[in-house]
């Protein structure tokens, strides 16, 4: 089974400064892969680098197995990543159909088709179809941005805090959002600030610290493991 | 009343469309690649000689050539921002706006060089005023602009809301970044924002030539309505510039009505300040313009 994704030792960051020293991971074919710990760990900087968003300086990133290491981000998108940054993920001002329509830019097939598959997958959104995505609660347009990403089947995708800024309620729908969509068949690498909601739900978990790996796991243990509990899931908060 | 009507009415509408035409290039020009294009302006005055040497080839009606002389301009425009715009695409915005001031300036140099600096005429002869229900008066050549401007205003609509393009267009005005890690190709983007732009700026300023005359600076003087136009409606929003231009042209003519005696309430030389009333006014208190466009 080839792993959909896989970061080899990766040391880089934006400009000059390095922010990840070593980071190794990988994200199998139907898993939700959770990257938890402190603030200015470098947990969004390694999806991004992901992305191509990254200066990689030194180590790999394959998609497949193919390395796609430094790609620019119009690239990586046709490889089949998709990407939802944590905020202004959605075109305010088009229509929630149109958001998903340009989810499916690089493909040259009618989006038609899909956009009915997305609306069956969050049925919120079909009746809201013509309103601007603007206009729309926070978690609607979580649903919008992940639909959109969704449009042309990804081998993986990356969530950057999902449920950042959202309340209580919200949060909850969105873990099982993801949780569905990754019933139907999506790979998912998600940063979470939330570490112990998102960590049940994950299959396996990633704990950086200061741009390293520092604990590896399935979620359960992950949220077992004394010491990752005391310093990372003691309240919910990382600070 | 039919005075009000014929006399500062309908010329505020025909400036209004010339201004909304304008105004739509310079709010996706700012909105897509972010910078204040200062050389908008010439680029309408090089379309109208372009009009004007047409005219003379072909001995057609201006409407006529119109399409070629706007292909003609935005090929030239194209070229003129893989010179100058593209080398400075990820430098800071001063920078772009500098690179078109300096254009502005080469621009008009060079249709003056090329054409002259003496006034022209894109028709000659006099037109006879349509009398309707008696007492309303209208220029065959202001139903012509104004009839013209809803056709292109629908074409626009249509470009924007029904093609992938026109929804690329509208997405990257939005959320650039975004629009990047969509995949949307930006380059491609850039490029009809341009080819629009230009094509729009023809048509407004072959308007105003028809209304007016030619002369090498009236791109230049139509800048500033511009922009105060493209500000009032929402920098970033098209439809914002339609409501932008309408506003500033009316308000323009109008100010120059007897409201209050017999005297005009400003008197007609005072005209572009309206404009620039209006524009200062919007900076200060609703930055954003009516329909919530970007911030400076």
């Amino acid at each position: 089974m080839t792993r959909v994704l896989e970061l080899d030792g990766i040391h880089g960051g934006y400009g000059e400064t390095e922010i990840l020293h070593d980071i190794n991971m990988h994200v199998d074919p139907g898993e939700i892969v959770v990257i938890v710990g402190p603030n200015g760990a470098g947990k969004s900087t390694a999806m991004k680098a992901v992305f191509g968003l990254l200066n990689i300086r030194k180590g790999a990133i394959r998609l497949q197995g193919a390395d796609i290491t430094n790609t620019p981000p119009q690239q990586v998108v046709r490889e089949g990543v998709a990407f939802v940054p944590q905020s202004a993920n959605v075109f305010v001002s088009l229509s929630v159909e149109e958001n998903l329509e340009m989810g499916a830019y690089v493909s040259s097939a009618d989006p038609g088709p899909r956009v009915e598959e997305i609306f069956q997958l969050f049925p919120p959104l079909r009746e809201k179809r013509r309103q601007p995505t603007g206009s729309l609660s926070g978690g609607q347009r979580q649903m919008v941005a992940m639909g959109k990403a969704l449009m042309l089947h990804p081998k993986i995708l990356l969530l950057d805090e999902p449920t950042a800024g959202l309340s209580p309620k919200y949060r909850g729908e969105i873990f099982q959002i993801v949780r569905d969509i990754n019933a139907a068949g999506a790979t998912i690498l998600m940063v979470e600030q939330n570490a112990k909601q998102a960590l049940r739900i994950a299959h396996r978990g990633y704990v950086l610290v200061d741009g390293e790996n520092r604990y590896t796991g399935t979620g359960a243990e992950l949220i077992a493991d004394d010491e990752v509990a005391r310093m990372f899931l003691g309240g919910g908060r990382t600070t | 009343m039919m005075e009000f009507l014929n006399f500062y009415l309908v010329p505020g509408v025909v400036l209004g469309c010339i201004y909304a035409l304008g105004a739509i290039g310079i709010s996706l020009t700012f909105g897509i690649l972010r910078f204040s294009n200062f050389a908008h302006g010439e680029t309408m005055t090089l379309g109208v000689y372009f009009t004007l040497s047409l005219i003379h080839l072909t001995g057609l009606h201006p409407l006529a050539v119109m399409p070629i002389s706007m292909a003609l301009t935005a090929a030239a425009v194209l070229g003129m921002d893989r010179a100058f715009f593209k080398p400075f695409r990820n430098s800071p915005t001063i920078m772009l706006v500098i690179a078109s001031f300096g254009l502005m300036l080469m621009i008009r140099s060079v249709i003056q060089f090329f054409w002259g600096v003496q006034l022209q005429a894109l028709q000659t002869g006099i037109q006879r005023p349509w009398v309707l229900l008696e007492s309303f008066r209208i220029l065959p050549k202001h139903v012509l602009i104004i009839g013209a401007t809803v056709v292109l205003m629908m074409a626009v609509h249509l470009l924007l809301t029904r093609t992938k393009i026109g929804k690329a267009m509208r997405a990257t005005s939005d959320n650039p970044e975004l629009a990047a890690l969509t995949g949307i190709d930006t380059e491609l983007v850039v490029k009809a924002t341009w080819i629009m732009g230009a094509s729009l700026a023809v048509a407004a300023g072959v308007f105003l030539a028809l209304d007016t005359h030619v002369e090498t600076m009236m791109g230049f003087k139509l800048l500033l309505p511009m922009f105060a136009a493209a500000i009032l409606g929402g920098i970033g929003k098209p439809y914002g510039a339609v409501i932008g231009g309408l506003v500033i042209g009316i308000a323009e003519e109008i100010s120059a009505y007897p409201w209050i005696g017999t005297e005009p309430l400003l008197p007609p030389g005072y005209k572009a300040g309206v404009a620039f009333a209006i524009m200062v006014a919007m900076l200060i208190w609703r930055p954003q313009g009516l329909l919530r466009g970007r911030q400076f």
